[in-house]
């Protein structure tokens, strides 16, 4: 009965994590060395862990306002990619919208970049608050 | 942080040893380089070769230092790793910094030699 597993190997990975940096960090660990990431180049697991780590990092700060809080993160390998699934059960996003992500035009700006590049280095970003949920999907495109 | 120092006359070198600057460290290196840079001289190099992984609040945390040391002093960067590269790049922060491709040149560039 292994066929099933050999035809999809590590398809799915689950994970949930507190809403901190420190377990953010630590998720990321485990998220590098996940299956879904095994199927990925060095340069899109770059992109696909920087990608992460601001999507993760932006709920800890802003949806749970560094309060405490679950992040469940679920990804799959798809031909497209790498499609990430996102959920937690902090704050709605501010216009029920996430932010449209241009670069900061001051001088030296010290933030800001977040969703820039979440939104330069996905495709087919969805947002929607549902049972009080905040869930987030999108694709690492190879 | 784990930050190692070494001082020339008119360059202060500054080592990341941790493979990342993030969310969960970003505040401490900031504060850490503005310690480490009281008493620099004009340059300060700070040399990312062993960091691996850079996300945008490293990033910021940078750019505050950079500002924490001018006018008189300027930030520089050697030894880009490819992630920390390419967040440089997206973000059009590569345009702001000298970045020198390893810690050997950046030296030798103050010097002329």
């Amino acid at each position: 009965m292994a066929l099933a597993a050999d035809i999809f190997p590590d398809t799915t990975f689950r994970l949930t994590l507190a809403a901190d940096p420190v377990a953010v960090r630590a998720g990321l660990a485990r998220i590098v060395a996940s299956g879904p990431f095994a199927a990925l180049s060095a340069d899109h697991r770059a992109t696909a862990e920087i990608v992460l780590a601001e999507a993760l990092n932006n709920i800890a700060e802003h949806a749970y306002s560094g309060g405490p809080g679950d992040i469940l993160i679920q990804l799959a390998a798809i031909p497209a990619g790498l499609e990430c699934r996102i959920a937690d059960r902090g704050r709605e996003m501010p216009g029920g919208s996430p932010p449209v992500g241009v670069l900061p035009q001051e001088d030296l700006p010290e933030g800001g970049f977040g969703w820039y590049l979440i939104r330069s280095l996905t495709q087919g970003l969805t947002y929607q608050r549902k049972d009080g949920q905040n869930r987030l999907q999108f694709v690492i495109p190879v | 942080m784990q930050l190692q120092t070494q001082t020339r006359p008119k360059v202060l070198s500054v080592l990341v040893l941790n493979d990342r600057i993030d969310a969960a460290s970003a505040i401490q290196f900031k504060e850490q380089m503005r310690d480490l840079t009281q008493s620099a001289g004009p340059r300060v190099v700070l040399d990312l070769a062993r960091v691996q992984f850079l996300d945008s609040s490293g990033l910021g945390a940078i750019v505050a230092v950079r500002k924490l040391l001018a006018p008189d002093r300027v930030l520089e960067l050697s030894g880009l790793t490819p992630t920390v590269e390419k967040v440089f790049r997206l973000t059009r922060m590569d345009s702001i910094f000298t970045i020198h491709p390893s810690h050997a040149v950046a030296i030798a560039y103050g010097t002329g030699g």
